[in-house]
């Protein structure tokens, strides 16, 4: 079916300056990262500030958008001619809509809050002015992604984010781990962007333009084939970007990185952008079935293995990340099945902006707290000494989980819904994914909070271990790393962020889902909402059923988990579906076996054949010519000799060609 | 601005013999300064030659002057620009003063072999640079022949007087394969001059004449003469597997010679496709062109693994390379608006990024004594400017969308896509290769733990030592050891005033040619369109993406 596309309106009023969006924290990388050390002592200051007036100036356009009927609030702003030849012209220019403002707002809103919170989460880190400089590069950059008019200007800041997550993961550059999983997020980031790039070449070789007006508008001009070609590669894209099967084994990986970049990041915003792609370039999957429903089964996937593997980590960054894995796996599942899903989607990608944000900056307060441990078997009791930690990481745990009436509870209920309708086989096979991943989502959460902040205090008789890569730890005073672990509450800079973040978590799902305020706010730019008709399952009960499969969830977790005491050592012996998790799945050892190992003895053997054959040859016949002249140091005597032969065999050559052109 | 064109030529050929008469008369310092000073008014010259050259003129080529040379065979010293041509003028006029600086002003100056001073090297680049300039003007085939052998003396003792340790090795066989496949070419020359002789009445040299009279050639008097002229150019591009010369020559040459070497020199190999194969045969070059496209394809994947393997970062450097020209030669012979106009621009860009990478290697060599990867670890600790360069030389040469690259590869391989998608494919998977050779060796020189004898090892000392044992012959450029007890940091040192200046044009240009690249563009569109009729292919993707 052909989705109906509102007119696009050149910008007007606030929004001729958009561009200031991007120019501003753009502008503080610039500063941050030129100044060097003469910008040290408010380096940190301005990136905040500017990532700030981004903001300001995103509500801004935000509210003068809202005034606008809903026809005219689809708008774009071109800048200059990115390049051109021939019949290609790429326009750089900006998309103001409902769904970008949505992800300024997001972006630059959640940025802040984690600008803010890295103040004093990184005070002691001698780089701390770098760290902003490549967190402004990565709000710019995200900006750019979301607020491009183009499939090329979403290009420039899908790779731009790209690197900025590089380099933030690789931040702790002495540490030999980090730099590993930064080269590898970038290296299954660009499998993804491949599929990308070759997207867009489909496009322009049909098309004749890569801009999103031109391209929605005649989109329908396709063969159903190009556009589910289109559709699949986009989505191998989105994969990469996402962490979503089969590429999703980079995300964890990426947790080297600096705890607020993991909130930022590698939870809040960048791997949404998959979703993202999928909700801006609706027009195309709205025209491909096929498309549209390997973007589901992907989602289902996804979630699925996010859902088990997060249940046996012990480190609390991973458990997170695996649940960022499976909570973009529902995101996916949503936006895949179409129109009753896409609003969903992209209210579970708010609310859990909101609260994995505010878990991430909470699990990071505790490591803050507790000598940069992550290992959850070595804490426990903690809800004493971090009080207000504990607080808001418990409104962030209830939210994810689906508790009823906060955030998580809403825009869950909304995917599952979506999920159980459709044909009934879809609809079990697709809702029942996500109702059991519901379940794994309170088991494992609830094993999360039951390790690190009940039970008996097991930390007391540990000793912190050393981790003498991590310049913070050096900077840091020797009393806080003393012989013992001393677990303390943050300062106000890191609480005030946790602290807003958690209202969010509670509030954010109610006030954008009941009465479809997001749904209508997002319509000019996804299409109006539709209902799901047929169900395999009642939708009333489905909060019902997600609120048992939850407390059953939360249930196992605490009898298993809660009721025993948690040996601080990993037991060694599970059984062969734990061993699996901890494993990922074998995702690791498949692609290290599939790709990496072959591709290793390829490129050795291609070594020896350039050395041995390829110059071999080249040296062997100049030495038999040449009488073993050329190779060795003799050159001076070689160098004529050969020189001559040169000559001879040119002069052969020569003559040959002249035959040739005399003949005919 | 036709009198321009000489000037540029005739420039840098009168300052290189005033900068070798004054290494003659022992002033070396005076023979480096005075050699950038005239690489600068070229540069000067060069700008202003860009500022009349007029995008929207009717005629192929500007500033055209004819002197006569050889009546007899028909031969004049004909000098023209169209905008590739002058592009990569522009490219060596930028480039020149930089290596210049970097070999004469900078701590990172290489001590030459036998303790040459700067000047001779510094005579022999500008003498190169007068050659080039002419053979980039030359709108004479025969001009254009001997300003294509005459070039390979100067890089020929760039090389084998101040290059590395096996630098007569590499310098005898850069010149055997050059001169090889020049010697081809005259095969090629020799016999389109007969043809024209016999069709046209009058045999010339001349560029346009040849070019009128190319298209009624029979296709195999034009496949025996097409390959003449590949044969040299393949081996200067170079192509798969033609192209063992160029790690060893890049490993070899000293870092200013090999700038210009990889950035400039072997440009001449996919300009010539450019402006003598496509034109002069187009049916041999359409019948041809599964060939090339294969070998370009091959060179995409198999330079980039190689890249990846090596141990040495100048030979890993003239990989890389050998990866980007595959991207060229795949654009060449895609025969689309966008492909071409990107392989042209890819020619500049490619030569700003290599520049980059190779005077940034050099700077790390110069503090470490030694170009091999394993020497080197966790240096962004101790020289965090020279590692954060050292990632922008390596972002642009993975083409990262913000970069100049960026624009050149994605213009090439959209432009391919739509006639020849299964090659687009594979050259796109390089993408993926391209991010891991170059993030890779950033790994392992830049972050971690310290370690490497280069840096942690007895400094520059020990690994230099290793190094004259036979590894790339570098000196060590610290004249006194420092105090023992300043610490790695103090000793090894991070990038200084000069050498940041000598880096910082080309900064600017990777990122201001990322997101302004249309002005460059604007001059070389035309002559791609005037290439594109010439070869009579029509563009795959007219207006509003109406398929032919």
């Amino acid at each position: 079916m052909l989705t109906e596309l509102p007119p696009v309106a050149p910008a007007t009023g606030a929004g001729t300056a958009a561009w200031l969006l991007v120019a501003l924290p753009a502008l503080g990388a610039a500063v941050l990262f030129l100044g060097g050390r003469r910008t040290d002592r408010w380096g940190h200051l301005l990136g905040t500030a500017t990532v700030l007036a981004s903001f300001v100036y995103g509500a801004v356009l935000f509210v003068s958008t809202l005034a606008l009927p809903g026809e005219e609030r689809v708008r774009d702003l071109p800048l200059y001619e990115w390049f051109a030849s021939g019949s290609l012209s790429v326009e750089f220019g900006l998309r103001l809509d409902p769904l970008s403002l949505t992800f300024v707002l997001l972006i630059t809103g959640v940025g802040s809050l984690i600008h803010i919170y890295s103040v004093g989460y990184m005070a002691h880190d001698e780089n701390r002015r770098k760290f902003f400089a490549m967190l402004n590069l990565f709000v710019a950059s995200m900006l750019v992604l979301v607020l491009g008019n183009g499939f090329l200007t979403l290009y420039l800041g899908w790779e731009g984010v790209g690197l900025a997550s590089y380099l933030l993961i690789g931040f702790y550059v002495q540490r030999p781990l980090a730099a590993s999983a930064a080269k590898k997020a970038f290296l299954m980031n660009r499998v993804g962007d491949v599929g990308l790039a070759l997207a867009i070449f489909i496009l322009f070789a049909q098309l004749g333009t890569t801009q999103y007006t031109e391209v929605f508008a005649r989109i329908g001009e396709l063969s159903p084939g190009a556009i589910t070609a289109v559709a699949l590669l986009l989505l191998l894209g989105a994969c990469g970007k996402s962490g979503q099967f089969p590429l999703q084994a980079w995300l964890p990986d990426a947790m080297e990185g600096p705890t607020p970049v993991s909130a930022l990041i590698h939870a809040a915003t960048m791997v949404t952008a998959g979703v993202y792609l999928v909700a801006r370039t609706h027009p195309i999957y709205d025209l491909t079935p096929t498309g549209q429903l390997v973007v589901t089964i992907v989602g289902a996937v996804t979630l699925l293995i996010g859902a088990i593997v997060g249940c046996a980590y012990d480190d609390i960054k991973k458990v997170l990340a695996y649940s960022t894995v499976s909570q973009i796996g529902y995101m996916m599942l949503a936006v895949g099945l179409g129109p009753i899903g896409y609003a969903a989607g992209l209210a579970h990608l708010l609310t859990h902006g909101f609260f994995k944000a505010g878990l991430f900056l909470g699990a990071g307060s505790v490591m803050h707290g507790m000598a940069d441990e992550t290992d959850m078997r070595r804490f426990g009791g903690l809800w004493r000494h971090m009080p207000i930690t504990f607080a808001t990481f418990t409104l962030g745990y209830l939210a994810l989980i689906g508790f009823p009436f906060l955030s998580g509870f809403y825009s869950k209920d909304l995917i599952i819904e979506a999920a159980l309708g459709g044909p009934p086989v879809r609809g079990w096979l697709l809702g029942g994914a996500a109702l059991l991943a519901a379940g794994l989502t309170a088991f494992y959460m609830t094993r999360l909070m039951l390790m690190t902040f009940f039970g008996p205090e097991r930390w007391r008789s540990l000793t912190p271990r050393s981790t003498p890569w991590d310049p913070a730890f050096e900077a840091s005073t020797p009393s806080e790393h003393g012989e013992h672990y001393h677990p303390h509450e943050s300062p106000a800079s890191m609480t005030v962020p946790m602290i807003v973040l958690a209202i969010g978590s509670v509030g954010a799902g109610a006030f954008l889902v009941i009465g479809e305020r997001l749904g209508g706010w997002l319509e000019p730019a996804i299409g109006p909402v539709r209902e799901v008709e047929e169900a395999v399952i009642p939708t009333g009960l489905v909060p019902g059923i997600a609120s048992v499969l939850m407390l059953l969830g939360a249930g196992i977790a605490y009898l298993t988990v809660g009721r025993k005491p948690v040996p601080v050592e990993r037991p060694a012996r599970v059984a062969l579906p734990v061993r699996a998790a901890r494993a990922d799945l074998y995702a690791n050892a498949i692609n290290e076996g599939l790709i990496a190992r072959p591709g290793l003895w390829l490129s050795r053997a291609l070594v020896y054949l350039d050395n041995r054959g390829v110059d071999g040859a080249v040296n062997g016949t100049a030495a038999l010519l040449g009488g073993a002249s050329g190779r060795a140091r003799r050159t001076q005597t070689g160098f004529v000799r050969s020189y001559a032969l040169t000559m001879l065999g040119g002069s052969i050559v020569l003559v040959a060609a002249l035959l040739a052109v005399a003949l005919p | 601005m036709s009198a321009l064109l000489i000037v540029l030529v005739l420039l840098p050929l009168l300052g290189a013999a005033v900068v070798g008469g004054l290494v003659k008369a022992g002033r070396d310092a005076a023979a480096t300064s005075s050699g950038f000073v005239v690489a600068l008014v070229e540069l000067v010259l060069t700008g202003v030659a860009w500022g009349l050259f007029d995008p929207a003129a009717p005629t192929r080529f500007q500033g055209e002057s004819s002197v006569p040379w050889i009546p007899a065979f028909g031969v004049s010293f004909s000098l023209g620009v169209d905008g590739i041509a002058l592009a990569m003028i522009a490219l060596l006029a930028v480039l020149t003063p930089i290596v210049i600086a970097y070999t004469s002003f900078t701590r990172a100056a290489e001590k030459f072999p036998d303790d040459r001073g700067a000047g001779g090297f510094v005579a022999l680049m500008l003498a190169l640079q007068g050659v080039l300039v002419a053979l980039f003007a030359a709108t004479d085939v025969f001009v254009f022949y001997v300003a294509f052998e005459v070039m390979l003396v100067p890089m020929y003792f760039i090389i084998g007087r101040f290059g590395g340790a096996r630098r007569q090795y590499a310098a005898v066989k850069f010149f055997l394969y050059s001169f090889l496949g020049g010697l081809i070419m005259l095969g090629s020359v020799i016999g389109i001059y007969v043809a024209s002789g016999t069709r046209l009445g009058q045999a010339t040299f001349d560029w346009a004449e040849l070019q009128r009279l190319a298209a009624s050639l029979p296709e195999s008097t034009q496949i025996l003469l097409f390959l003449g002229f590949f044969a040299a150019f393949a081996i200067k591009a170079p192509l798969v597997p033609l192209h063992t010369w160029l790690p060893d020559a890049g490993a070899q040459a000293p870092i200013g010679g090999g700038v210009i070497l990889v950035g400039v020199l072997d440009k001449v190999g996919v300009f010539g496709f450019l402006r003598y194969c496509l034109p002069l045969f187009p049916l041999a070059s359409q019948t041809l062109a599964p060939l090339v496209l294969v070998l370009s394809v091959i060179g995409v994947l198999y330079g980039a693994l190689l890249a990846a393997m090596q141990t040495d970062m100048k030979r890993f450097v003239s990989y890389t390379s050998i990866a980007h020209f595959g991207f060229i030669g795949l654009g060449i012979f895609a025969f689309s608006q966008q492909a071409v106009a990107g392989s042209a621009l890819y020619m500049v860009n490619h030569g700003i990024s290599t520049a980059m990478l190779f005077l940034v290697v050099g700077m790390l060599a110069a503090r470490g004594g030694s170009t091999q990867i394993a020497d080197y670890g966790g240096v962004g600790k101790i020289a965090p400017v020279l590692s954060g360069l050292f990632l922008v030389a390596g972002l642009t040469t993975l083409s990262l969308p913000g970069t100049n690259s960026f624009v050149s590869e994605f213009l090439v391989l959209i432009g391919s896509w739509p006639r020849e998608p299964v090659y687009t494919v594979i050259a796109t998977v390089g993408i993926i290769f391209a991010a891991l050779y170059v993030l890779w060796v950033y790994q392992r020189t830049m972050t971690g733990p310290l370690r490497g004898e280069a840096v942690v090892g007895g400094g520059p000392g020990a690994a230099s030592a290793r190094a004259l044992a036979g590894g790339p012959g570098f000196a060590d450029p610290v004249d006194t050891d420092p105090p023992s007890g300043t610490g790695t940091k103090a000793r090894f040192g991070d990038l200084t005033g000069r050498e940041i200046g000598v880096l910082a044009p080309l900064v600017l240009l990777i990122f201001l040619l990322g997101f302004f690249p249309q002005p460059v563009l604007d001059v070389i569109n035309p002559a791609v369109s005037a290439t594109m009729s010439e070869v009579g292919v029509p563009d795959p993707v007219g207006p509003n993406g109406v398929a032919r």
